[in-house]
């Protein structure tokens, strides 16, 4: 490659007959830019003799790297997921005319911008302390994918533009025939977007399943090494990952805003904001198993020591914390939306109380499946009674085929909650709507039956027909339960009487705090499973390419490394809540004005301080 | 007779309903809690081997969240739940054995609270809870191999003809981990007919395992604790995969394959 741009800026300033004082300056520059390439050429020459650098006073390259990068991803987690809501949220409001979902699109928006500005912040610092700390590893892997380098540039530079567009132009863009042309923007957002997630992913997957070509273009070896067998996995993976994570942070910020509300509208606001995050958290959720279930697939088919270590060796004790933490996540949605029925719908609480109940109890039991792990936890004197550290009855519950079976049992009972809460408050009118709940129940019994009977019968019959067949079609029929359901309720709801009208607002403080754990247990769940799929690749840089051979290449414990999951989740949250505090600053100004600004009425508090209208009402008798 | 006990038993049941609807969702919470951990530490065991600890205060824990859950779903029935005990700690209008009962709670609590914290802080002599992991991945070298030997019925009886020589003692005739050696180990010999063990892993793991023995497995998630011998040291490789084959075959497990 050469480099010319100070000759030609100085020949073009002659031939544009510019002053001659600025071609003396450029001449200058250029004089000055001639030692500066000497000393590059110097460093390039360092860079291929030291393969590390330390900061060990401030915790040691890795642990830096660690908290950094993680920022990194959580942060573009967020940015990535909410341009997918907002937009989703923006063609709802136009196709139903409802406005809230417009200006609920708009509010995260706004927190878009200064999100984004942050993660780009982070991706910095990230590359910089890279190029620090792995001068080796970065050379080798910018050999590899300088062309998609130069791609991931353009791409942001399309994204930033896309999104000021999006954002500036949200309120020109209303009226006139151009909301059209702003959803049109939204769309572009989020294609650039989900090519900003993929090219990174590239990266990272190649780290873990590298493909390299020694011959061919730049070109060449660039595609195959992007093209490597985990990529796709960790695409999709990924990307449901993101909307679930924005989602569940919408629901987060609405159940803080809701806790903190002073006035009757700003309570309706956010707790209709706080049950559409929780929507589109959950409704991510429920795919995501079978994307993580596909990626580990691939992980295993790519090299099976990895897999080991992952599922069955030193990392394994992570999946169950992982269970532990979804099955807070699946409680915590659950139990919102079971709070949005008694609460939000007068008289519901008697009618539904059983049906909750048992959902409750299933949930549980399958948890209690999920989280037994194969080899118990067990002191000298237990696992000698017990005849080992497998026991004889409840270590049937520690293989996949047990875990796969209550996964798709708690998917269900999810969405059956959902149902639940779209139909409480309604009478069916439809002359057929008798004949539909009885196919949906038979569906659904039908689907929880044979998904049991195929996880049984997954005891007997050789792996590969349990993770090929088995597994597949137990995915496929709870699937066929959402897509089959959904619409017919969807049906049977058009036509549906309102016998209770939904009452926004009234939920109590718990509710808030629901949504805030569901948030920080997707933000955990995320920093346990990036130490998983970092760790997987043990003691490479590239695996079986590239060996680590600093003093860091070693698997820190697993104590330790909760420790630095924890404080990552904590730095995330303590972030995520500097960006709306900066992001919604303007709107407590605009609230604070007196002619705007509708108080409660004396005596009456804020949800978090217990605050409710039955309370408001109350206060004022 | 017969007439009056069924008359008594009646009442009785009656008094439970009573008593448990008086109670309301503490009471019943508190009770399915006491219950189900004395049917894990007590009855289950009559039946099968006793649990670990930590797995009867992760049921515990689960049912506790679950009947928080439940009782907090409205705000009568939150009140039901958590009324009894806060106006109990507030000491409200309290006399004779309840305010006597309160003070026993709000000096015991805190007792109870620091035993707990020194009993899992104070040194002690008993080895710590293992947290084993079964299946450590193996070495590059052995990833992938497939078994060169065909699988004929003379070769699977050769390979139970030579477990049974060099494996049975400890992994049972059985196949069950339950051989004549097997009680003098801790943990016991892998009991293959279960499907949790071979069932999961493919040939090459086996070989790898036979091979190297415990000394050979990886420092990965030490300390293992395997006392499977070197076999690599006194058998040739083809007996090896014949002794696999008559694992698989004997166990009635299938190997685990990708294709």
């Amino acid at each position: 490659m050469t480099y010319y741009g100070g000759h030609r800026g100085r020949s073009a300033g002659v031939r544009r007959g510019r002053t001659w004082s600025i071609a003396a300056l450029l001449f200058l520059i250029g004089q000055l830019g001639i030692p500066l390439l000497g000393l590059a050429q110097d460093a390039a020459s360092t860079a291929a003799t030291v393969a590390y650098r330390d900061i060990p006073q401030l915790g040691g390259s890795r642990n830096i790297i660690w908290v950094i990068a993680q920022q990194h991803l959580l942060l573009a987690g967020f940015v990535l997921g909410v341009p997918i809501f907002a937009w989703v949220c923006e063609i709802v409001g136009v196709r139903t005319g409802d406005k809230r979902y417009d200006k609920l699109a708009k509010e995260f928006t706004k927190l878009l911008t200064s999100a984004y500005a942050t993660t780009a912040l982070f991706g910095g610092i990230l590359l910089f302390m890279l190029l620090g700390f792995y001068p080796k590893l970065m050379a080798y892997l910018t050999d590899i994918f300088f062309p998609s380098f130069v791609v991931y540039c353009a791409l942001f530079l399309l994204e930033t533009v896309t999104l000021y567009l999006y954002w500036y132009g949200w309120d020109v863009m209303q009226g006139g025939g151009r909301k059209g042309l702003h959803l049109f923007l939204g769309f572009l957002l989020n294609v650039f977007a989900f090519f900003i997630m993929i090219i990174p992913n590239s990266w990272a997957t190649f780290q873990a399943s590298p493909v390299v070509v020694a011959e061919g273009s730049a070109l060449a070896r660039a595609w195959a090494a992007t093209w490597n067998p985990t990529w796709w996995p960790v695409n999709v993976h990924r990307l449901i990952a993101n909307v679930v994570l924005g989602g569940f942070i919408c629901g987060a910020y609405a159940g803080m805003r809701y806790l903190s509300a002073n006035t009757h509208e700003e309570r309706v606001h956010y707790d209709w904001m706080g049950y559409v995050g929780n929507f589109i958290g959950v409704f991510g959720m429920l795919p995501l198993p079978f994307a993580g279930y596909w990626l580990m697939r691939e992980v295993y088919q790519y090299n099976q020591q990895m897999g080991i270590t992952l599922m069955g060796g030193f990392l394994s004790w992570l999946f169950i914390l992982q269970a532990m933490l979804i099955g807070v996540l699946f409680l915590g949605a659950n139990y919102y939306f079971w709070l949005g029925i008694t609460h939000r719908i007068e008289g519901s609480e008697v009618k539904y109380r059983r049906p909750i109940m048992a959902m409750l109890v299933i949930l549980l039991l399958c948890l209690g499946v999920w989280m037994t792990p194969h080899s118990l936890v067990a002191s000298l004197e237990e696992a000698r009674r017990m005849g080992g550290t497998h026991h004889p009855l409840l270590g049937v519950f520690g293989v996949m085929s047990a875990k796969m079976t209550v996964v798709n049992i708690m998917i269900l009972v999810t969405f059956m909650s959902f149902i639940i809460y779209w139909r409480a408050g309604k009478v069916e009118t439809a002359t057929w709507a008798k004949v539909a709940q009885k196919v949906m129940a038979g569906v659904l019994g039908l689907a929880a039956i044979v998904v049991i009977v195929l996880g049984v019968w997954g005891y007997f019959v050789p792996a590969i027909v349990r993770i090929n067949y088995f597994s597949v079609v137990q995915v496929l029929i709870v699937l066929f339960v959402l897509v089959t359901i959904t619409p017919l309720t969807g049906l049977l709801m058009k036509s549906a009487r309102t016998t209770t009208e939904m009452i926004w607002g009234r939920m109590p403080p718990r509710a808030g705090y629901a949504l805030v754990l569901n948030a920080v247990m997707v933000i955990l769940l995320m920093t346990l499973m990036g130490y998983a799929r970092s760790s997987s690749r043990v003691h490479w840089h590239v695996y079986g390419v590239m060996r680590d051979s600093s003093q860091y290449a070693f698997s820190p414990a697993l104590g330790y490394a909760a420790a630095f999951m924890s404080l990552n989740t904590f730095v995330f949250c303590l972030l995520v809540a500097f960006i709306f505090w900066v992001a919604t600053m303007g709107d407590k100004t605009k609230t604070m004005e007196p002619e705007t600004k509708k108080k409660l009425p004396a005596g009456a508090y804020p949800a978090m301080a217990g605050g409710s209208p039955t309370l408001d009402d109350r206060n004022k008798q | 007779m017969k007439g009056g006990l069924l008359l008594k038993g009646e009442v009785l049941l009656k008094k439970c309903g009573v008593f448990l609807n008086r109670g309301g969702v503490l009471l019943k919470g508190v009770l399915l809690i006491v219950g189900l951990y004395l049917f894990l530490k007590f009855i289950l065991p009559l039946f099968t081997a006793p649990l670990p600890a930590n797995l009867i205060f992760l049921y515990l824990a689960l049912t506790v969240a679950g009947i928080v859950i439940f009782a907090t779903l409205s705000s009568e029935s939150t009140e039901e739940f958590f009324g009894p005990i806060v106006r109990f700690l507030n000491g409200e209008r309290q006399t004779g054995p309840m305010k006597i009962a309160r003070l026993l709670v709000l000096v015991l609590f805190p007792l109870l609270v620091g035993w707990q914290t020194y009993t899992s802080t104070v040194p002690s002599d008993m080895p710590p809870a293992e947290s084993r992991t079964i299946h450590p991945a193996p070495p590059g070298e052995f990833v992938g191999l497939s078994n060169p030997i065909p699988n004929t019925p003379e070769n699977v009886m050769m390979g139970k003809g030579l477990f049974a020589a060099f494996c049975s003692p400890c992994h049972g005739a059985n196949f069950d981990g339950k051989g004549p050696a097997a009680r003098g180990f801790n943990p016991p010999p892998a009991n293959f007919v279960d499907s949790g063990t071979i069932a999961q892993l493919q040939e090459s793991y086996l070989f790898w395992r036979i091979k190297k023995g415990g000394v050979g497995l990886p420092i990965e998630g030490m300390p293992w604790k395997s006392a499977m011998p070197r076999w690599e040291l006194e058998l040739p490789d083809e007996w090896v995969w014949k002794i696999i084959m008559g694992e698989y075959d004997g166990a009635h497990q299938k190997p685990r394959t990708w294709e």
